[in-house]
């Protein structure tokens, strides 16, 4: 079954209008992409800084609408619903605990909002729900009445998952949750949202730059360059055996225990201008089996077998 | 609260202002039932009578009128006009803030455009203009100044709002299915209230006087009711002949706004969240030097060598051990790693060797740091400075803050050589393109010209490093240099760093959170909990057999890359906070192995050739195979 689908979602910001003259070319954060998450997988999103990860996570949870595109969750077509509507079906993790707190607020008025606002609960159901919620994520009652700051970042970000799970959404988008945490901590974290996750029976997007941590905790993994898809597969397979040279490098650029320190890439190259993107793959500039054709041509999504798919006009063998 | 009470009264000038005004404040309270005079009733027989005069303690006004009582009435109706137009003006003002700020984009245009042209006349003819438009009168004057402060509140109140709109909090109450206005009540104001408060109170005493102004022109309050401006308005044509009919109000109006400024100034600085963390002391040029014990005299190993280092940081009654005695040393062309989670001390020891960490709070309280056989902590500062960047230079976590962000790189590159070389500025100036070159950066000629913030995370760390590199040091000390950064960005700032220690023969103290790195990067690494090293070793040996508990746990914690989906091992609890450390062992309280013994003493770091570790029962089965 499908949980979420994103059918050719894609973002432009446009600049202002100036007073004078023509209106300036649009930032293309997001390219057209169609995704598919079925119930009860997690889908790993990584990608390097500026490759449009946030600005897709927050059009799936109706924060940012779309510049084209629909997005249907569980079948049900929700179009620029507003994010109330969308709060109910889907919800989001921060990757900053601290500050997607309000610091004015105490941890049972946070916890308590989307009991009120999305349920209409009363005083005693949402005592009751909170109770189990807090549980579920391993926190103390006690700490209802205290404010934010009084938690360190590992306390602070299982409160942000419960006021997800406040919320009883069937998808949780989780946004970097857990690297501005240490690893002893991050660990913890993890653990528990998989337990969550056989719990409640969610469906997960993880989206993060680690890509150790994304394949640990993923069933599939898109890779994202340049606001595009350039691979997607299942996540035992998609760094052993990329398809896409961009993956490969991902993957390659990994510090790893036991492996020799070499630059995979010695050229100082940066990311395209995207307020002049090039014409063709956007990775070409920086790929080693980069041809004419990827210089003047965008390759399609291809399937690669092994529900592997990449957008390169010279896929690498495995 | 009466953590507020007690920093605003820490500023002596302010609980002065604060006496002052609230002795005024209790005396206007009073006033009717004060045996005065009526302060209305003429007596012109008795006109301009001198203070102390019999009946008249402050003597009469040109209509014989009780000074005394005119005053205490007159400054009742000021202080209460100059309140509630702050109130007005902050009210509406912070409303309309909030507004532009939070919606932003044409609406916020819109509102501000409307307030720039409010703002763009001269308050005091905007003033005029309202009473002239409304007429003369008490209320109308409140109205006018009201309205003359409306864009200052509006002004300030919409800054703080733009921030605060685009917090993840903000997202968040969204999800939860709160509406806009909603939002702003419930999320936002809390947050921009103390604002509201610190503008009020640094302008209210500014519109006491303006209301005053409007009353001595005649537009306020009309005769024969009193209040301060109206007061000097009279009293201005006896000026030279009955001094005493304008010294009075004249004092007043100054005991006033005097002690709303100064109490205000308190507050504003009490409340402030940057001023209370203590933005307003002044660190020294070098961390206070305070040594309890003797100085190790131990033989230097290595190029530079920590002996018992102890940091602390001494703040609001509290001491925070942050490096408890740390020994470690790098020889030329080595590169040490120290490993830790945060709050771990691993910055502060970095610190520690120039005598970067902030004084106060900070204090070296123990130890030495030798350098090729001087001890740096008995340096005075200018030997200290001398030796900065030449001898120890350091690269930072964020080089989008460590770099001026309004100097162009090659100006703050330049100014990195001219500090330590009198050379010509052309001199400097070729340096620098030889150093951009020597950290891979691609036309540096260009390069040199470009301001911080048009160059990538990338690009700024090479410049970051290129700056350490300005004068040639022996030793860098690199405090997770790419942890901002892309993995495929911080694969070739590694390479780099790598490539300029084997060519060069620089020793690296290269402090990271990150296994992969050190493991790729460092010859040795040495492990940190809680301001202490618990073990160290070379590199391989440490990462495939560690000996103390938390290095293996934390190893087990790191997910590796060709893992696949798992479980990962999670470290129970938190790491202890230090300035309350719990005896003996600072892991016992996480550790599966602790006993009894581990809480009782002191436990050693123990030696054995090239490793040593801090544990009464370290790991000793081999581990498993690290590429399991």
């Amino acid at each position: 079954m499908i949980a979420l689908r994103a059918t050719d979602l894609s973002k432009t910001f446009t600049p202002p209008k100036p007073l004078f003259g023509a209106a300036p070319p649009g930032v293309r954060a997001v390219r057209p992409m169609t995704l598919e998450v079925a119930q009860g997988e997690t889908l790993g999103i990584v990608g390097e800084s500026g490759c449009g990860k946030s600005t897709l996570a927050r059009m799936l949870v109706g924060l940012l609408p779309p510049s084209t595109g629909e997005i249907e969750i569980a079948g049900e077509k929700l179009g620029v619903a507003g994010p109330a509507v969308f709060g109910k079906r889907i919800q989001y993790v921060f990757q900053d605990p601290i500050s997607s707190l309000n610091p004015r607020k105490t941890i049972r008025d946070i916890l308590e909002t989307p009991l009120k606002r999305l349920y209409g609960m009363g005083r005693e159901e949402r005592r009751k729900r909170i109770a189990e919620i807090l549980a579920s994520v391993n926190l103390r009652e006690s700490f209802l009445d205290r404010y934010p700051h009084e938690f360190s970042g590992g306390q602070a970000q299982r409160i942000g998952i419960a006021r997800a799970l406040a919320a009883s959404p069937r998808i949780i988008v989780l946004d970097e949750p857990v690297s501005a945490l240490d690893v002893s901590v991050q660990a913890q974290v993890l653990n528990l949202l998989a337990d969550l996750k056989t719990e409640f029976g969610l469906t997960y997007l993880f989206i993060s730059h680690d890509l150790a941590v994304v394949e640990a905790v993923s069933d599939r993994v898109v890779v994202l360059y340049f606001g595009a898809v350039v691979e997607i597969g299942p996540a035992e397979r998609i760094f052993s055996a990329p398809k896409h040279p961009y993956t490969r490098l991902l993957a390659d650029s990994a510090p790893v225990v036991g492996r020799t320190l070499t630059a995979p890439e010695q050229k100082g190259t940066e990311l395209p201008d995207p307020l002049n993107p090039p014409p063709g793959c956007a990775f070409a500039g920086r790929c080693p089996r980069a041809t004419d054709l990827c210089r003047s041509e965008d390759p399609a999504l291809t399937d690669h077998g092994d529900h592997q798919l990449a957008a390169c006009h010279h896929p690498l063998e495995d | 609260m009466s953590r507020f009470l007690k920093l605003l009264f820490r500023n002596r000038l302010a609980g002065l202002g604060a006496v002052v005004l609230g002795a005024i404040v209790l005396l206007v309270l009073i006033t009717p039932l004060l045996p005065l005079q009526p302060p209305n009733v003429t007596d012109t027989a008795n006109r301009f009578l001198p203070p102390f005069s019999e009946g008249h303690l402050l003597g009469t006004d040109h209509l014989g009128r009780d000074l005394l009582s005119r005053l205490l009435y007159g400054t009742r109706l000021s202080l209460a006009v100059g309140v509630a137009a702050a109130v007005i003006a902050a009210t509406l003002g912070s409303a309309i803030g909030i507004v532009a700020g939070f919606y932003g984009g044409r609406v916020d245009n819109v509102i501000m455009r409307g307030v720039d042209m409010l703002m763009a006349f001269p308050y005091i003819l905007l003033a005029l203009a309202i009473v002239a438009a409304l007429g003369p009168g008490l209320l109308n004057a409140l109205i006018a100044v009201a309205a003359v402060n409306v864009p200052f509140f509006a002004r300030n109140i919409r800054g703080v709002t733009v921030g605060l709109a685009h917090r993840e909090f903000v997202d968040a109450a969204r999800l939860a299915g709160m509406s806009n206005a909603r939002i702003i009540l419930v999320e936002v104001l809390p947050n921009v209230l103390p604002v509201i408060v610190i503008a009020m109170s640094t302008t209210v005493g500014w519109m006491i006087l303006e209301t005053a102004g409007l009353s001595f022109l005649g537009l306020g309050s009309q005769p024969p009711v009193a209040d301060l401006g109206s007061m000097l308005g009279e009293a201005r044509s006896a000026l030279i002949t009955n001094p005493h009919t304008s010294i009075v109000p004249g004092v007043m109006i100054f005991l006033i706004v005097m002690s709303v400024n100064l109490l205000g100034d308190g507050v504003r600085d009490a409340l402030d969240p940057r001023l209370r963390s203590g933005a307003l002391a002044r660190p020294k040029a070098v961390t206070d030097v305070r040594r309890e014990g003797a100085v190790p005299q131990t033989p230097q190993k290595g190029l530079l060598d920590l002996q018992e280092l102890q940091t602390q940081f001494h703040a609001g009654g509290r001491v925070f051990r942050a490096v408890g005695g740390v020994s470690l040393h790098v020889k030329p062309g080595e590169c040490l790693g120290i490993i830790g989670e945060s709050g771990s001390g691993k910055s502060v020891t970095a610190l520690s060797v120039m005598g970067l960490v902030a004084s106060p709070p900070g204090v070296i309280t123990g130890g030495a740091v030798r350098y090729d056989g001087t001890d740096l902590l008995s340096e005075p500062y200018e030997g200290l400075r001398r030796r900065r960047g030449r001898n120890v230079a350091y690269i930072f976590q964020d080089p989008q803050a460590t770099l001026h962000p309004l100097y162009r790189v090659g100006d703050q590159l330049s100014e990195a050589i001219l500090s330590h070389h009198a050379v010509s500025r052309a001199e400097a100036e070729k340096r620098c393109l030889e150093l951009m070159r020597a950290v891979r950066i691609p036309n540096p000629g260009s390069r040199m010209r470009a301001y911080p913030h048009e160059l990538s995370g990338g690009m700024r760390q090479r410049i970051g490093i290129a700056m350490a590199m300005a004068n040639d040091p022996d030793v860098i000390i690199a405090d997770e240099p790419t942890t901002a950064l892309d993995v495929t960005v911080q694969a070739q700032i590694l390479a780099l760093l790598d490539d300029l220690r084997r060519e060069r023969g620089l020793a690296i103290v290269f402090i990271t959170h990150d296994f992969g790195v050190v493991a790729q990067l460092c010859d040795r690494v040495a492990v940190m909990y809680a301001g202490r090293i618990v073990e160290e070793g070379r590199t391989d040996d440490v990462l495939a057999l560690p000996r103390h508990p938390y290095t293996s746990r934390l190893i087990d914690c790191v997910p590796e890359l060709g893992g696949g989906k798992r479980r990962l091992e999670a470290i129970p609890g938190l790491p202890p906070m230090v300035d309350d450390l719990p005896p003996g062992c600072a892991f016992a309280p996480r550790c599966h192995k602790a006993r009894a013994e581990c809480t009782a003493g002191e436990v050693d770091l123990g030696v054995t050739g090239d490793r040593a570790v801090r544990c009464l029962y370290p790991e000793d089965a081999p581990k498993r195979e690290v590429a399991e």
